[in-house]
C-alpha cells in the first residue's frame, strides 16, 4: 500500500514538475505583459536633409542611446544603446547617409548606416589627456571623392577617411599644451584652421595643410586677462570667448595671421548683469549666444570692437543652432515661457527684428521647463519654409512641434527610473457595471467557438488574426478598477528628473504624472530632487473611503545635508495631498512596520547629525513608536570606510528646541573590515513586505529541516581591494570574495564564507532562508552563482510527534536575534554563463508558491530560473526518496532554457532593475523591469495551479457535457428498446 | 551575376583579413587590439559563396561584463581597441543565438599575442571566429492538432472514460452467468434501487 503510495506521489511531483518553466506560445506575446522603448534625455539631434532621411531624425541621449525616429509619429526606427561609459559627446551627418558618432571622450568614432542603424565602421583614437571632444564634418561633402572628417580628442587632430574610418593623418598638439576649440576649413579651400588656446592666456592659430597635416603657419598671441576656455566660433576670422573672470568678452580676429584682441565688459553691454557668464555652444554666422544667470542674450559681432546686443529673453528659454536654409540665409528657434504656455519663434539672421513664425503652443504643466531645441525645416506647398522644432523639456520628454500644436510626444523620463512601488486601484462600485466585456450570448459563444478552432488548430489564418485581435482588445485588463485576481495595478515610478508617473499594469499607459522640481522649486529650494518613492497610506480597514497615497522624499540639493522635503501624493488622482518642507537632511528613510489609527505608515528619517525624525507627526504615531521602539534597531553601511554600524533608539534630541517628534540613536555594535584584504562590495537584505509560509521544510524521509528565517539577515559581500576593478585587472591568487550573513541587530556574524580567486561585480539576492550571488570566478574564468541557506538547529529535535502532542516543544518560543543561534548552513556553487545586470526573487501573496530567480542577463533579457536549481541539497547521484522530493540532479552549470526567458523574444534595453509585485492569486507574481526600455508581465512559477487559464477552452468544456448528455440519452433509448425486446421475448 | 561578383570580392576581401584577425599589435597608446568576428546563421559560406548576414545590427559584442561594448560591422567583424594585458572575457549578445562567453588572454611577455577559447566547452579558437552554440526558441511551439493531444486533455479523459464504461459494462456482464445476473437484478428491484429510467420525469415504468 504505502508503495503504492509513493508511486503514485512519484507520479504526481514527475507530472507537476516535468515543464520547468511556464513558457509562452508565440500567440500569448501581449497578452499579459507589455513593452515600451524609450530612449532617454536627448542631447544632440541632427535632422538629415536627404531625401531619403527627410522624414527622420537621429539623436543621441545622455543613457548613451543613439537612435532615428519617426519624425511623423516619434516612433523609433532603430537604436542602439552604448556601453555605459560610452557618453556620446558629438553627432554629425556624413554623405547623406552616414551617421556619425563620436563617443568617450573622443576616443571612438563610428559611421552607422542611417536606413537600418547597421555600423559601417569604427576607428579608435589614442587619448593621452582628457579634452573636450571636437568633431568636424565638411558641410559641402562631396559624393564623388574620398572626404575626410577631423577629430580633435585628447591632444591629437585626427584626420579620418569617410569611407572606411582609417586615419589618413594625425598630428599631436599635446607636446604645446594646445587645447583647440575650434576646428574649420573653409570652403574650397585646402587648409584647416585650427584655433585654440595654449594655457589660460594664450590664444593660438594654427594652419594645416588638408591634405598631410602638416602644420603650414602657427600664430600664438597672449592676452593678459587670460581665457576661461569658452570660445565661439562667429566667423570664420573670428572667435567670441570669455575671460577668466567670465565677466568679460573677447572678440579675436586672426585675419591672415594676425591675431587681434578687443576686449568688451558684458556690464556695458547688458543693464543689470551681475554674476557669471556663459557662451552656449550654438554654431550662427556673426552672432553668438551667451547666457547669464537670468536671461539669454545673443550678440551680434559687427567687427572686432563692435558688439551688439540684438535680444534678450528671459529665463528659462532655449535657443536652436543655426539652421542653413540657402547660402547666404540661416534661420534658428527660439523657445520662452510665457506663463502656462510656451512661445516658439524662429528668426533669420538677416532680419531679426521680425521672426518668420511665431506659435505659442500649450505645453503640459507637468513637463517643466525647455531644456533644448532643434529646428527644421521643410517647404510648403507654396514654397516657403515651414518650420518644425524638436523640445525637449525638464522632464526629458520629447516633443516634436509643428504648426503651433505638439504633433507628438515621448516620454523619454521613463528611461531612467530610480525608484517603484504599487497601487491598488479603486474598489469596482456597486450598482456601477463596468463589464461590458461580451455583449451577449451569441457572441460570447461565437468568441469561444472561434477560440476552440484556434487551440485544435483548425481555424483558418484570417480566423487567428481575428482570435488575436479578441485577446488583445480584452477591455477587462485595463479597466480603473480593482480585480479579483489582483492583476490590475498601478506602477508608481519615479524617475530622475524627478517626475512621478503612475504606470497601469493592464497596458503601460499612463495615468498621471507629476512633476516635482515645478511644484518645489521655490527661493530656499533651487534644486528639488526627488529620491525615493515609499508607500504612505494603504486604507485597509479603517480608513478604506480614503484614497491610498506614496510618499516621495527629496532634496533641495546635490549633496547629502541639503535640506529635505516630503510630499503626499494621492494614487488615484496623482495630486499631491500635502508636503513639508524639513528642517533637516535626509541620509536614510527606514518604513516601519506600523501604522497610525488613519493606516498613515510610520516612518524614520536619518538625518546627517544621525538622529532619527518620526513622521507623520502627531501624537497618535509618538504614542505607537514610543511602544515599539525598543525592538527598533537600525544599521548603516559606510562602504567607503568598510564598515558596518548598528544602533538603536533612544527618546530625546540635543536640538536646541525640544523637539518630540526626534530620537537619538545610540552605536551598539560595528564590524569594520580590514581595510587592506577586504572592501564592501556589496549589501542586500530581505524585502520587507515578504511573505514565508512555512517555517519547516520537510525533506525526504519524513525528516523536518527549520529554516532560520529573520527579517534582520543582511547579506554582505567584501571583495579584495586589488580586485575591486573590472575582470581582467588581477590573476586569480590576488582575488577573493568573503560572504558574510550577519543579524543586523545584533551584529553577530551568522556564516563567513571565503571564495578564492573570485571577484564582482557581485549580485546577491536575499529571501526567506536563502541568499544566492553571482559573482565571477577567475580561475575558472566563469561567472558563478552560489546559494547559502541557513537552517535553525535549535529547533531540530522538534520531530517527535509525542512532543508535539503533549506540547513539549519550543515551536512557540519566541524568536530573538539574542538568543543565541544555532544555526546550520548548506551551500553550494554553480557556473553561470552568463553576466547578471539586475537580480531579483519572485514574491506571491502568502509566500506558498515555490520561488524564481529573475536574472538580468547581459543580453537585456530576464531569465526566469526555478529555485530548486540553487539547491543546496543537490547531488550527482540522488537517493530515491530525493528523487521523489523533486531534487534536480547536480550539474556543474545552471540551465538555460530559452522559453524561460520571461522577456521571451524582447530586449529590455539597458536594463537596471527587476521588481517583482505578488497579485492577490497566490500562484502569480507581476514582473516589472526597467533600464532604457520598460516591461511588465506576470509569470508563475509553479503554472497558475489556483485558476484556470485564459486559455481554457469552455467551449470544449461545453460540447463535452452536450456530448455526455447526448450519450446519456442514447443509452437510455437503446436501453429501452433492449428491455422492451427482451420483454416480448 | 552582380551577385556572385560581389561574393567573389567579399571573399577576397575575407581572405586578405582573416590572417590578421588575431594580431594585436600596440598600434595605439599602451594597449592591444581585439579583433574578431561573429558568425551568424546565413553568414557561413554557401554554394555561391559568402552572403553579408541581415541581422548583424542587432548583435552586440561585451567585454568583460559591460566595461565596454562594441557592434558588428556589415560584414561581422568587430574590434576593442586599447585593451590592457590580461585576461578577459568577451560576450556576445545577438537575439535567437546563444554564444558562449570567450576567455581572452593577451601575453604580456610575448607583445600582441592572443588566446582565445570557449568557456563553456573549453574549446580554444585559433582564429577569433565567434559561432553560436545553438539557435534559442524563445516561444514554445504549438503541436500540430492530433486527436492524441485531444485525448489528453481532461475533456479528452471524461469522454473517453465514458465511452470505456458505455462498450465495456455491457462485455463484463455478458461473460456472467445468465442465471446471475436475473437474480441481480431481481435483488435489485427488490431492493427498489431506481433504475435511470426512472430517474428520468415523465416517464417512469
Amino acid at each position: 500500500m504505502a508503495m503504492a503510495v509513493r508511486v503514485c506521489l512519484g507520479f504526481l511531483i514527475v507530472l507537476l514538475y516535468s515543464n520547468f518553466s511556464t513558457a509562452l506560445y508565440e500567440d500569448q506575446v501581449g497578452l499579459a505583459d507589455w513593452h515600451q522603448k524609450y530612449i532617454g534625455k536627448v542631447k544632440q539631434a541632427v535632422f538629415p536633409t536627404q531625401k531619403s532621411g527627410r522624414r527622420r531624425v537621429v539623436v543621441s541621449t545622455e543613457e548613451n542611446v543613439i537612435a532615428s525616429l519617426d519624425l511623423r509619429r516619434g516612433d523609433i526606427f532603430w537604436r542602439h544603446v552604448l556601453g555605459k561609459d560610452d557618453h556620446v559627446d558629438q553627432i554629425d551627418i556624413a554623405l547623406g547617409k552616414y551617421f556619425i558618432t563620436l563617443s568617450s571622450e573622443g576616443s571612438i568614432l563610428r559611421a552607422w548606416n542611417l536606413p537600418d542603424g547597421q555600423m559601417m565602421w569604427e576607428s579608435a583614437f589614442y587619448v593621452s589627456t582628457p579634452s573636450k571632444s571636437l568633431l568636424y564634418v565638411p558641410a559641402n561633402i562631396n559624393l564623388g571623392k574620398e572626404n575626410w572628417f577631423l577629430v580633435f580628442s585628447g591632444g591629437w587632430l585626427h584626420a579620418v577617411s569617410s569611407i572606411d574610418g582609417e586615419i589618413v593623418w594625425k598630428k599631436e598638439f599635446a607636446i604645446d599644451s594646445l587645447e583647440i576649440k575650434q576646428v574649420f576649413q573653409p570652403p574650397e579651400s585646402d587648409i584647416i584652421y585650427a584655433v585654440g588656446f595654449v594655457g589660460s592666456s594664450q590664444f593660438s592659430v594654427c594652419e594645416l595643410s588638408s591634405k598631410s597635416g602638416e602644420v603650414l603657419k602657427h600664430n600664438t598671441a597672449s592676452f593678459p586677462g587670460g581665457f576661461c576656455g569658452e570660445a565661439s566660433l562667429v566667423s570664420s576670422d573670428m572667435l567670441v570667448a570669455l575671460d577668466a573672470t567670465r565677466s568679460a568678452l573677447i572678440a579675436i580676429s586672426f585675419q591672415s595671421g594676425i591675431i587681434n584682441f578687443h576686449q568688451t565688459y558684458i556690464s556695458d553691454l547688458v543693464q543689470d548683469f551681475s554674476g557669471m557668464a556663459a557662451l552656449l555652444p550654438v554654431k550662427f554666422t556673426g552672432i553668438f549666444a551667451m547666457k547669464t544667470v537670468s536671461s539669454i542674450y545673443l550678440v551680434r559681432v559687427k567687427g572686432v570692437s563692435e558688439l551688439e546686443v540684438l535680444e534678450k529673453f528671459n529665463h528659462p528659454a532655449s535657443v536652436s543652432d543655426a539652421l542653413t536654409l540657402s547660402e547666404e540665409q540661416q534661420a534658428f528657434g527660439i523657445v520662452q515661457h510665457v506663463e502656462t504656455k510656451i512661445d516658439f519663434r524662429v528668426k533669420l539672421d538677416k532680419d531679426l527684428r521680425n521672426g518668420v513664425l511665431k506659435e505659442t503652443i500649450e505645453m503640459d504643466p507637468q513637463r517643466g521647463h525647455v531644456q533644448k531645441v532643434f529646428i527644421s525645416n521643410y517647404v510648403r506647398t507654396d514654397k516657403s519654409h515651414g518650420f518644425r522644432a524638436l523640445i525637449v523639456m525638464e522632464d526629458h520628454s520629447l516633443s516634436l512641434v509643428q504648426q503651433g500644436v505638439v504633433v507628438w510626444s515621448r516620454e523619454d523620463g521613463l528611461a531612467s527610473i530610480i525608484d517603484s512601488t504599487t497601487s491598488e486601484l479603486p474598489v469596482e462600485k456597486e450598482g456601477v457595471s463596468v463589464a461590458e466585456v461580451e455583449h451577449n450570448l451569441f457572441e460570447w459563444l461565437k468568441g469561444h467557438a472561434l477560440k476552440l478552432k484556434g487551440t485544435l488548430l483548425l481555424a483558418s489564418p484570417d480566423e487567428i488574426a481575428a482570435i488575436q485581435a479578441m485577446r488583445l482588445k480584452n477591455s477587462e485588463r485595463n479597466k480603473m478598477t480593482r480585480d479579483h485576481n489582483g492583476f490590475r495595478k498601478l506602477i508608481i515610478v519615479l524617475t530622475r528628473a524627478g517626475k512621478l508617473l503612475a504606470l497601469h499594469t493592464g497596458d503601460g499607459r499612463i495615468i498621471w504624472s507629476l512633476f516635482f522640481p515645478s511644484l518645489h522649486r521655490s527661493e530656499a529650494c533651487e534644486h528639488p530632487s526627488a529620491l525615493n518613492i515609499y508607500q504612505w497610506q494603504v486604507p485597509h480597514h479603517h480608513a478604506m473611503h480614503e484614497n491610498p497615497s506614496v510618499l516621495v522624499v527629496g532634496r533641495c540639493g546635490p549633496s547629502h545635508d541639503a535640506l529635505g522635503f516630503f510630499s503626499v501624493v494621492d494614487s488615484y488622482t496623482g495630486k499631491e495631498r500635502n508636503s513639508l518642507k524639513l528642517a533637516h537632511s535626509i541620509i536614510q528613510v527606514i518604513p516601519l512596520p506600523l501604522t497610525d489609527s488613519t493606516e498613515q505608515r510610520l516612518h524614520l528619517i536619518i538625518d546627517a547629525n544621525l538622529q532619527a525624525h518620526l513622521y507623520p507627526r502627531t501624537r497618535d504615531s509618538v504614542n505607537i513608536f514610543l511602544r515599539e521602539m525598543s525592538n527598533i534597531y537600525r544599521h548603516s553601511i559606510e562602504v567607503g570606510k568598510d564598515m558596518i554600524r548598528g544602533y538603536s533608539l533612544q527618546s530625546g534630541c540635543n536640538l536646541d528646541v525640544a523637539d518630540e517628534y526626534c530620537f537619538n540613536t545610540k552605536e551598539l555594535w560595528s564590524i569594520v573590515f580590514p581595510s587592506e584584504s577586504e572592501k564592501i562590495a556589496t549589501t542586500a537584505t530581505r524585502k520587507i513586505n515578504e511573505v514565508v509560509h512555512t517555517q519547516a521544510k520537510v525533506i525526504a524521509d519524513q525528516d523536518v529541516m527549520y529554516k532560520y528565517v529573520s527579517r534582520n539577515i543582511l547579506f554582505v559581500a567584501t571583495v579584495a581591494p586589488k580586485a575591486a576593478g573590472e575582470i581582467g585587472s588581477v590573476t586569480p591568487e590576488e582575488a577573493w570574495l568573503v560572504a558574510y550573513l550577519i543579524d543586523a541587530v545584533t551584529g553577530r556574524i551568522l556564516h563567513r564564507v571565503t571564495h578564492h580567486g573570485a571577484q564582482g561585480p557581485i549580485h546577491a539576492v536575499v529571501s526567506e532562508n536563502w541568499v544566492v550571488y553571482h559573482y565571477f570566478n577567475l580561475r575558472a574564468h566563469r561567472y558563478e552563482m552560489s546559494v547559502i541557506e541557513i537552517y535553525d538547529r535549535s529547533r531540530a529535535d522538534n520531530k517527535d510527534v509525542w512532543k508535539l502532542v503533549l506540547g513539549k516543544h519550543n515551536l512557540t518560543s519566541p524568536v530573538s536575534s539574542y538568543s543565541r543561534p544555532d544555526v546550520m548552513v548548506k551551500s553550494q556553487s554553480y557556473f553561470f554563463t552568463h553576466s547578471v545586470k539586475a537580480m531579483a526573487v519572485t514574491a506571491t501573496a502568502k509566500g506558498i508558491t515555490s520561488k524564481q530567480l529573475l536574472i538580468g542577463t547581459i543580453g537585456d533579457q530576464v531569465l526566469a530560473l526555478d529555485k530548486r536549481f540553487l539547491d543546496p541539497r543537490r547531488n550527482v547521484t540522488l537517493t530515491q526518496s530525493e528523487k521523489e522530493e523533486g531534487i534536480i540532479p547536480l550539474t556543474d552549470s545552471l540551465p538555460i532554457i530559452p522559453q524561460a526567458y520571461v522577456t521571451h523574444a524582447l530586449q529590455v534595453e539597458g536594463l537596471r532593475g527587476i521588481v517583482t509585485i505578488p497579485a492577490r492569486l497566490e500562484s502569480t507574481t507581476l514582473v516589472f523591469s526597467y533600464g532604457v526600455d520598460i516591461f511588465f508581465t506576470r509569470i508563475a512559477p509553479s503554472r497558475t495551479y489556483d485558476s484556470l487559464t485564459e486559455d481554457f477552452s469552455y467551449a470544449l468544456l461545453l460540447i463535452t457535457i452536450v456530448a455526455l448528455v447526448a450519450a446519456i440519452f442514447a443509452t437510455w433509448i437503446l436501453s429501452e428498446k433492449k428491455e422492451l425486446r427482451e420483454k416480448w421475448r | 551575376m552582380r551577385r556572385s561578383a560581389e561574393a567573389i570580392a567579399s571573399l577576397l576581401l575575407l581572405s586578405c583579413l582573416l590572417p590578421s584577425v588575431l594580431a594585436g599589435p600596440a598600434s595605439l597608446g599602451d594597449g592591444y587590439t581585439i579583433a574578431g568576428r561573429v558568425k551568424l546563421e546565413g553568414s557561413g559560406k554557401t554554394s555561391i559563396g559568402f552572403i553579408p548576414p541581415l541581422k548583424n545590427s542587432n548583435a552586440e559584442v561585451i567585454l568583460n561584463g559591460g566595461q565596454r561594448v562594441t557592434f558588428l560591422r556589415e560584414d561581422g567583424y568587430f574590434s576593442f581597441h586599447n585593451v590592457p594585458a590580461g585576461t578577459h572575457l568577451i560576450e556576445v549578445s545577438a537575439m535567437g543565438y546563444f554564444f558562449s562567453p570567450v576567455r581572452i588572454d593577451i601575453s604580456a611577455r610575448n607583445p600582441g599575442e592572443i588566446q582565445a577559447a570557449l568557456t563553456e566547452n573549453r574549446r580554444v579558437l585559433h582564429e577569433l571566429v565567434l559561432e553560436p552554440l545553438r539557435e534559442e526558441q524563445y516561444y514554445e511551439i504549438r503541436e500540430p492538432f492530433s486527436l492524441m493531444s485531444l485525448l489528453k486533455s481532461p475533456m479528452g479523459l471524461m469522454m473517453g472514460f465514458m465511452v470505456l464504461v458505455v462498450f465495456l459494462m455491457p462485455k463484463l456482464t455478458e461473460n456472467m452467468d445468465p442465471e446471475e445476473i436475473r437474480r441481480a437484478q431481481e435483488e435489485m428491484r427488490a431492493q427498489g434501487v431506481p433504475s435511470l429510467s426512472s430517474l428520468l420525469p415523465g416517464r417512469s415504468n
